[in-house]
């Protein structure tokens, strides 16, 4: 049979699609209904928490940290409880990370502050001495991509109903609904309120000025993602 | 007419040897600069604060990765291809002016893209999918080079005159199939800009920001499904690929055992795939798959130690020829270090073993023994043993290539050892508890730790690249300088010219 395929080199072909495509219809199909059930009280995320993902994401934070706690009472005493699948329901593309040069940060909105996080980013080692991640000065001036957010928003909304404006159950029995403006406008304003709050308990005055002026500088947005991965 | 002996047209592969050895220098240039950075943190600003963006490590990253496994490997299979395809196929691309030019365009269409990617990733335009950089407009370019591949490839083997397609062939027409699969559904995305907000309006935002088709655990299962396979598709198929092609025909040995490359080509195609779930083991996946990809991954060995084997067996009674000539001992200790990479992956994907090794620096060792033992030392000779044929000059010197063989070697064994030390301490000590159960060491204390290892492992990665641009050097002068030869180096070897 072998010599014949070797002559034949269309049935050769197919022979090794079906050898190697099997594998995967077996093993990622069964699992896909099942995975993407979100758990209670996990939200989708706001505009300027999107904004601020896509941030980690420009960055590629995902380069040296996790977002995936093990089932380990070491990981669970350092980072919390370990993580579930439905968590990461409406994490398009998902982030866990394959790789811990710095720590895992799937509850950081548990334990740091936004302070914390404006000190952190300007200056790591200054905060954590011996750290060896760089200072991303950068995103102190850059602004973030509202509109993009707002897209994704959208896109998530049309074609993977992601629940925006619209009651998900919480663990303590009542519903909260998170906004998508209707229009690019709305949806700025919107992101906007959520930056004025963030840098109320923030101190550096270029960042506040951007903001009071209508401006949402990149690290404004990075942390608002920050301080919603609980 | 059919008497004449065949003349062979290596046009293209010429073309896809010069973005091998550009885009080579380039990934690993890059790779070391990021190696420093870990070390030396001040690095990641050593051209500014103001350019501290571009050339800090995190968005620096991807590009290495990319640049040497779609630009430095993928233009190695390309080179390759264009060169042995033609040989075991027994015809000449230049029989074909459509073949030939839908080579070029493939080749023009690639340069184009690999430019593309080095300035989106610049800019931090990513998807953040290892190995799956690329926002959508790129990845439809990169469809269509892998498509002008494929049609290349059934093309030249539609017109073949030796009936039966030998071991090589049957790698490539894997590795054509393998990376179109995985790259086609690892990369379903939504581009952003499809939809519509509730007053109307369209086109909101970047017009290359897309979203992924699967969200979460389900992204990550597709993900490993692919990025795994990425490492079986494109570091393993085409590298057994030139292997054996190039191993017998450099040695004029003939391959040990048919049935051994049947069994161990066969076996490797069934089993690969379900390897990827090692990636996952102790997330979010189900247990079943987990288990799964860690069984599977144990069976792997059979199959990579096959090939790998069969290789060294290959060499059977001529292993004088190891000492005597330098381009053998890249093949030789490619092998062997194929061996001991794939001892080391089953290894680290036995649960275990993962709690400890799994984002740690071994994992980042294991690739690098894989990659810089077997697949950069098979490319680097594939190369040298095409450069006589293909610029008809003698190799420029081989007394350079063999101090770049023992160069490289020295860098490896450097890079691989001080990260299996930095691996362990760390997965060590983040587990450590002291006597009353509290933890250990903070996580800063499992960084601080790590720096001498991280320095040598920066000397071992500049030794590589060191040896590296020896081996530019050489084949330059070879094209240059190289004493011409009136006909092709003779080889006893049993598969003919």
């Amino acid at each position: 049979m072998f010599h014949w395929l070797e002559k034949n080199p269309f049935f050769f072909a197919v022979g090794v699609f079906v050898t190697i495509a099997f594998a995967g219809l077996i093993e990622i199909v069964p699992n896909f209904a099942e995975a993407s059930r979100p758990v209670i009280g996990t939200t989708p995320y706001s505009t300027l928490e999107l904004a601020g993902r896509n941030v980690y994401i420009k960055n590629s934070c995902n380069a040296c940290h996790s977002q995936l706690i093990r089932p380990f009472k070491s990981e669970t005493d350092r980072y919390g409880h370990y993580s579930l699948s439905g968590e990461y329901a409406f994490d398009r593309p998902f982030l866990w990370g394959s790789k811990r040069t710095g720590p895992d940060l799937h509850r950081v909105g548990n334990y740091r502050t936004t302070d914390w996080h404006e000190n952190h980013m300007k200056d790591p080692a200054a905060v954590v001495p011996g750290s060896i991640m760089p200072k991303y000065t950068w995103m102190y001036t850059n602004l973030a991509d509202i509109d993009t957010a707002f897209a994704e928003q959208l896109t998530v909304n049309q074609f993977f109903a992601v629940p925006y404006n619209k009651p998900v159950p919480m663990k303590d029995g009542s519903t909260t609904v998170v906004k998508m403006g209707g229009s690019v406008a709305e949806a700025n304003a919107l992101a906007l309120a959520e930056a004025k709050e963030i840098v109320k308990d923030m101190k550096d005055q270029d960042v506040k000025d951007a903001v009071a002026s209508g401006k949402i500088p990149e690290i404004v947005a990075l942390i608002a993602y920050m301080n919603s991965l609980k | 007419m059919e008497n004449r002996p065949l003349g062979y047209d290596y046009t293209v592969a010429k073309m896809f040897m010069l973005t091998t050895i550009v885009l080579g220098i380039v990934g690993m240039l890059i790779g070391v600069i990021l190696a420093f950075e870990l070390a030396f943190p001040s690095i990641n600003t050593i051209l500014g604060s103001g350019l501290a963006e571009y050339t800090n490590f995190s968005r620096l990253r991807p590009l290495h990765t990319d640049a040497v496994i779609f630009g430095f490997t993928i233009s190695g299979v390309f080179a390759t291809w264009y060169y042995v395809g033609q040989r075991v196929l027994k015809v000449n691309m230049a029989e074909s002016p459509l073949l030939m030019f839908l080579g070029k365009l493939q080749f023009w269409l690639y340069v184009v893209t690999v430019a593309a990617v080095v300035v989106s990733l610049l800019a931090g335009v990513t998807t953040s999918k290892e190995y799956a950089e690329f926002e959508w407009p790129i990845d439809l370019a990169i469809v269509v080079v892998w498509v002008l591949f494929g049609v290349n490839m059934f093309g030249l083997i539609g017109m073949r005159r030796e009936k039966s397609l030998y071991i090589s062939v049957w790698y490539y027409i894997a590795t054509f199939l393998g990376i179109a699969m995985l790259y086609l559904f690892n990369n379903m995305e939504v581009p952003t800009m499809l939809a519509t907000s509730a007053a109307g309006e369209t086109g909101i935002g970047s017009w290359y920001h897309s979203v992924s088709m699967y969200a979460g655990t389900n992204d990550a299962l597709v993900q490993w499904w692919y990025g795994h396979n990425a490492v079986a598709f494109g570091f393993t198929v085409p590298i057994v690929a030139m292997i054996y092609y190039f191993l017998p025909k450099e040695s004029g040995q003939a391959i040990y055992s048919y049935k051994l490359s049947l069994l161990s080509f066969w076996g490797l195609m069934f089993v690969y795939l379900w390897a990827g779930g090692h990636h996952l083991l102790f997330s979010t996946v189900p247990d079943w798959m987990q288990t799964m990809g860690s069984i599977f991954s144990i069976v792997l060995i059979l199959p990579s130690w096959g090939s790998a084997i069969n290789m060294l067996l290959t060499m059977k009674g001529e292993w004088q020829q190891v000492a005597a000539s330098p381009l053998i001992k890249f093949m030789v200790l490619g092998s062997t270090f194929y061996m001991f990479s794939t001892l080391e992956g089953p290894i680290q994907a036995i649960k275990s073993v993962n709690a400890i090794a799994h984002f740690t620096d071994w994992i980042v060792g294991h690739v690098h023994d894989g990659v810089l033992g077997w697949v950069g030392f098979m490319i680097m000779a594939a190369l040298y043993h095409m450069a006589p044929r293909v610029f008809k000059r003698e190799i420029y010197s081989k007394s350079l290539m063999a101090s770049q063989f023992w160069i490289q070697t020295l860098g490896v064994v450097l890079y691989f050892t001080s990260m299996w030390i930095a691996g362990i301490t760390q997965g060590m000590m983040w587990r450590a508890h002291d006597e009353f159960g509290n933890l250990a060491y903070s996580f800063i204390d499992t960084v601080t730790v790590l720096h001498p290892y991280y320095a040598i492992r920066g000397v071992g990665g500049l030794l590589y690249l060191i040896g590296f641009l020896m081996f530019a050097y050489n084949i330059y002068k070879t094209m240059t300088a190289g004493k011409p030869l009136e006909k092709e180096p003779a080889n006893a070897s049993p598969m003919g010219a």
